[in-house]
């Protein structure tokens, strides 16, 4: 080289083709570990992938299968309630700037045998074609007035498949309690894949029903030039509380709100995989570069800058990355498209039901998990690749610096702000009715905790050294110990892979097993009854009339029968509909029929006319209801003051619920129906006699029963299911774990082959270095399991008592499943101990000369 | 410590050659290789390892640095290098101050300037050995071919796609300078570089090395404890607590042509 500067006309790039050579070398060197983190990578992005695309594809038909319902319509107009009178219909359509109005009876109908309830819609087939032109009966050339017929009902091909009817079949369908049936006169013009619905006339429907002069809602087209917004507006201010005026729009956030909680709860739960993902790249990228110390040093001599060092490190991490996550999108979609064609839609959340989703590439999503996979990758090689290109190059050369390339490792300061950040941000509210800075808290909570350990392990071991070496010792014991206290950094990065996992794990099974044992107490106080009746099991069709009601509770055998009335109550028609559940309630002791969860409002507190109603959680939440807040609901024809006179625990409706006492509820709707019963059973007879007498009723095929035993095995079974996707992501978290633990302990026993050749040299059995790494693994992994236990239980308060009451705004009590945390540590203790010594019998069965001699 | 045994010339300047042939080229104008100018260093509780260093080295001189453990002759590398900062003083290579520029600037200075043999090798074992040779002709942005030529020269030649496994401890160091001279630094810097070898491989690599450093037309300092090792240099310099100074000449300038 004759001068500094290199003549342009000669210029070569050798600054990447020396990058490809080192790259080449190091993954040829090791291709296990780069394939391992690779497989990391992949797994974390291939889960969190797969879990958005299901979601979003059942969402996306969910969605679109409600719009349809919707057709062209500008406007909607609902009833608080679930129907309102149909006077309301021609005041709407004379109203200036509505061009047409089409009156909808929108039920979802009981249907016998059957688990769920069939969406029956009741149209005015001459208003409806114009908006909604899809959803128009298809009649038979030879019958063409089935459209307008009171026994023709149109089926969707789903729902013809579903009710395995075809055209000229009759449907059965529950109406009160009688069996109405109705005969398929055809199709529909089109409906969306899997998607369950029936048309007929809306005058029939009514009729057949039992809802006459009744209306769900009423469709409106607007005039042209008409202001939406404005019209919309003015129109609601018209209409009173009594009718909510909604957009199309609404559906798809009602949809978004129904499920938004648990998509972003899957999508969190399946990116923990990543995230135990990015420890292992981090560990990996970590060990590589203490590994490769002297090598980045004598680079660096020769000429290499600290920023080529730099990048040349990340772009190793980014690449491990890239292939991580194209490999994983690759593999998410194939999970994707699998889980769609044999598990169904809802991964166990049962929010989508009756829909066929299809898999479509989705280029954000896409885009969004490439970056997440790469950044995941680059972040675990930041820490690494900062240190090796602060590294000083002549003392970096020379043999046993490599604990001080972690020495920084052992600052505390990032860590503690790390926890201090985590503990604010656990205090914050939700963010778009979203936890998301709970879920900030949690993640900041791990890197802290788990940046902590350095310091935390030199102190730990150092003690238990200076403890040990005032006692007669072994000299494994010795050994190994002075290790743990004198390469802590080195040590942490094995543990940072047994604590990230061992945290995530103790964190989800205190939060499952607290969601689970909340849910059983809830189940044990609500089922007081020793027998309940259900006459709708699923849809809005089927109800007890008083006569029904009286007879039950004058059957032979029955000491008390405690009816119930369901219903809907619109508050925000962006929001999904609250529950009402009216019941007998004693107003002095609410707590004997539901579980309260605070202090309750004395009925002396009521004036005159107002009635107490007792809300969920949710409706706190979600409305900011308060204890004492009076407040007006459109229940009934004439509404009135309502008071919040308690706030009840509710696992089942998230989206909110209201009960208040039946004799309340009838009075104000003059709605005298019910839709189940408590039945407590006379001293002396029996529960299986009292169901034999009410299947004899008249009625009584169209009553389900079930004991409170069966209903807490079914409901936790239901639970168990809905939770097993979490329990399937938590043991890929398990193994990626333990993955980090064999990969780490592998690279480090390996990277140890010279110091085990010297004490080879020195008279120590092989047999003794074994039992010097066991012996290192143990207490390592011993220690990870307490801090890891620590950390998991801090993580978990943050998910029992911020993020589950933020996502689906019910709260829990606390409970650690031990023996499930218990037998994950062992296992975790065992396999630690295990890789460590397999790792070993490999590092010390090279020649202990040749170990000794080897430089690198 | 051990003492060093060979013989000081206290009085004798240390700063400049009498060598004609150094002259001619000082007196046309050409800076030397290396000039250190009141070098200074001391290390944590005032423990002084180098005082007011003056000294200079010609293009193509080929110098040996002994003196005891400690003393500080891989310090005055690493200063030399840049790799290290001076408390005082100025190092000058090619007539450019690389204790003035920062460390991207020095890196370059280095990969463009300098060459390293090192006792330990320090050799990528993953890497061929000709891209090992062909190292800091990369950095230099320089199509790889002269490392064939190199290894050629220290008879490696039809190894190149070998690995450093499959090499003896003194092919590994002819290895090593073949890297230290491939892109024609202006000075080479070998620290120890017989040291893992025995006297038999130790005396074929020293002479591979002067032949080819001589042959290459670059200047060497090399740091060592054996003297046989530093007989094989120009001269002999004495690194003590008392400063550089000159040791019995290695060879005569007749034998040095």
């Amino acid at each position: 080289m004759s001068g500094l500067e290199t003549e342009p006309s000669r210029r070569f790039a050798g600054g990447r083709l020396l990058a490809r050579w080192l790259l080449g070398a190091e993954w040829r060197s090791h291709p296990a570990r780069a394939i391992v983190a690779i497989a990391t990578i992949a797994l974390g992005v291939a889960l969190g992938y797969a879990v958005q695309l299901i979601n979003s594809a059942a969402f996306n038909e969910f969605s679109a299968a409600s719009k349809s319902l919707s057709g062209e319509a500008d406007l909607q107009v609902r009833g608080a309630q679930p129907t309102f009178d149909e006077n309301w219909y021609p005041r709407l359509a004379t109203t200036p700037g509505v061009a047409l109005a089409s009156p909808v009876l929108d039920l979802d109908v009981t249907v016998p045998g059957q688990t769920a309830a069939l969406k029956v819609l009741g149209i005015d087939v001459f208003r409806a074609s114009r908006i909604t032109p899809e959803l128009i009966g298809v009649p038979s050339v030879q019958r063409p007035l089935d459209t307008l017929s009171d026994d023709a009902i149109f089926l969707s091909p789903a729902a013809q498949q579903w009710l395995h009817a075809a055209p000229g079949d009759h449907v059965a369908m529950l109406s009160g309690t009688s069996i109405i049936r109705f005969r398929v006169a055809g199709g529909l013009v089109r409906t969306r894949p899997g998607q369950r619905v029936a048309v007929m006339d809306i005058a029939a429907a009514q009729w057949r029903f039992g809802l006459v002069g009744k209306l769900s809602r009423i469709d409106l087209q607007l005039q042209r030039g008409v202001d939406r917004e404005r019209f919309k507006r003015e129109l609601q201010d018209r209409l009173g509380s009594q009718l909510v005026v909604a957009e199309t729009r609404d559906d798809e956030n009602r949809t978004d709100r129904l499920s938004r909680a648990y998509r972003i709860n899957m999508n969190v739960l399946a990116l923990v995989a990543l995230f135990t993902g990015a420890f292992l790249v981090f560990s990996t990228q970590a060990l590589a570069v203490v590994r490769r110390r002297a090598q980045f040093a004598m680079l660096r001599v020769l000429g290499y800058t600290r920023g080529q060092l730099l990048r040349q490190i990340l772009m190793e991490g980014a690449l491990l990355g890239v292939l991580g996550s194209m490999l994983g999108l690759a593999v998410g979609y194939a999970l994707s498209s699998i889980a769609l064609r044999f598990f169904g839609s809802d991964l166990g959340g049962g929010y989508f039901p009756g829909v066929q989703p299809h898999v479509s590439f989705e280029p954000v999503a896409s885009a969004l998990f490439l970056a997440l996979g790469i950044g995941v990758s680059v972040l675990g090689s930041l820490v690494p690749a900062l240190e090796a290109a602060r590294a000083r190059p002549a003392a970096a050369l020379k043999a046993g610096s490599e604990e001080g390339a972690l020495a920084r490792l052992a600052t505390p300061w990032p860590a503690v702000i790390c926890l201090a950040v985590a503990a604010i941000l656990a205090l914050l509210p939700p963010l778009f009715d979203i936890p998301i800075l709970g879920y900030l808290a949690v993640a900041l909570l791990l890197i802290g905790g788990i940046a902590l350990m350095p310091r935390c392990t030199a102190i730990v071991f150092t003690a238990l050294s200076r403890w040990h070496a005032k006692r007669r010792t072994r000299a494994v014991t010795t050994l190994a110990l002075a290790r743990l206290a004198n390469a802590p950094g080195q040590a942490s990065i094995a543990m940072s892979g047994v604590l990230s996992s061992f945290a995530l794990i103790v964190a989800m099974a205190i939060m499952v097993a607290s969601f689970r044992v909340s849910v059983d107490e809830w189940l044990t106080h609500l089922l007081s009854a020793d027998l309940y009746v259900r006459v709708a099991a699923n849809g809005d069709t089927a109800s007890l009339s008083p006569g029904e009601q009286m007879t039950i509770a004058a059957t032979p055998g029955i000491g008390r029968a405690a009816f119930t009335r369901t219903s809907h109550l619109t508050l925000d028609p962006a929001r999904p509909a609250v529950a009402l559940l009216a019941r007998d309630i004693d107003a002095a002791d609410p707590g004997a029929a539901m579980q309260m969860t605070g202090p309750v409002l004395p009925p002396s507190a009521l004036k005159d006319g107002e009635t107490p109603i007792w809300v969920s959680e949710a409706m706190v939440d979600l409305y900011r209801y308060k204890l004492g807040q009076r407040l007006k609901l459109s229940i009934g024809t004439h509404g009135g003051t309502f008071v919040v006179a308690g706030v009840w625990r509710d696992y089942v409706r998230q989206t909110g619920a209201i009960q208040l006492r039946l004799a309340d509820y009838r009075r104000l709707t003059g709605d005298t129906g019910a839709t189940d019963a408590a039945v407590t059973v006379d001293r002396g007879a029996s529960v299986e006699g009292v169901i034999a007498s009410l299947r004899k009723l008249p009625f009584g095929a169209a009553m389900e029963f079930a004991e409170p035993g069966d209903i807490r095995a079914r409901t936790l079974t239901i639970f168990d299911r809905s939770f097993a996707v979490t329990y399937l992501l938590e043991a890929v978290a398990i193994v990626i774990g333990l993955f980090g633990v064999a990969a780490t302990f592998s690279a480090q026993t390996l990277a140890r082959a010279r110091e085990f050749g010297m004490l080879r040299h020195v008279g120590v059995t092989r047999h003794q270095v074994l039992a010097i790494l066991a012996a290192e693994a143990g207490m390592l992994t011993a220690l990870g399991i307490a801090v890891g236990f620590i950390l998991g239980w801090a993580i978990s308060l943050i998910l029992v008592f911020v993020v589950n009451p933020q996502s689906f705004h019910w709260s829990m009590s606390m409970h650690i499943p031990w023996h499930v945390v218990s037998t994950v540590a062992l296992v975790m203790l065992i396999s630690s101990c295990a890789t460590a010594v397999v790792a070993g019998r490999k590092a010390v069965s090279l020649d202990a000369v040749r170990a000794v001699k080897e430089d690198w | 410590m051990r003492h060093f045994s060979v013989t000081v010339e206290h009085c004798k300047p240390v700063s400049l050659t009498d060598d004609p042939i150094f002259m001619t080229l000082r007196n046309n104008g050409v800076p030397p290789a290396l000039e250190c100018r009141g070098l200074s260093k001391a290390y944590g509780a005032g423990r002084v390892l180098l005082a007011s260093l003056d000294f200079s080295l010609d293009p193509g001189e080929f110098v040996a640095i002994m003196g005891d453990s400690g003393v500080g002759k891989s310090t005055l590398l690493n200063l030399i290098a840049g790799l290290d900062q001076a408390d005082s003083g100025e190092v000058l290579i090619d007539g450019t101050s690389i204790s003035s520029l920062d460390d991207n600037a020095a890196t370059r200075l280095r990969r463009q300037k300098l060459g390293f043999v090192f006792q330990a090798f320090h050799v990528l074992p993953h890497l061929t050995l000709m891209q090992n040779v062909a190292l800091p002709l990369l950095l230099n942005n320089t199509p790889p071919a002269r490392a064939l030529d190199l290894l050629e020269a220290v008879g490696l030649g039809g190894r190149g796609d070998d690995f450093p496994r499959q090499l003896s401890g003194g092919e590994l160091q002819r290895v090593a300078i073949a890297r230290a001279l491939v892109h024609r630094p202006t000075l080479i810097l070998a620290d120890e570089p017989t040291g893992n070898l025995d006297p038999e491989t130790a005396h074929e690599v020293l002479s591979l090395f002067r032949a080819e450093i001589k042959a290459n037309g670059a200047a060497a300092i090399m740091v060592t404890h054996s003297m046989a090792a530093a007989a094989s240099a120009d001269r002999i310099l004495i690194l003590s607590e008392h400063g550089l100074h000159a040791g019995q000449p290695a060879r005569s300038a007749g034998e040095r042509q």
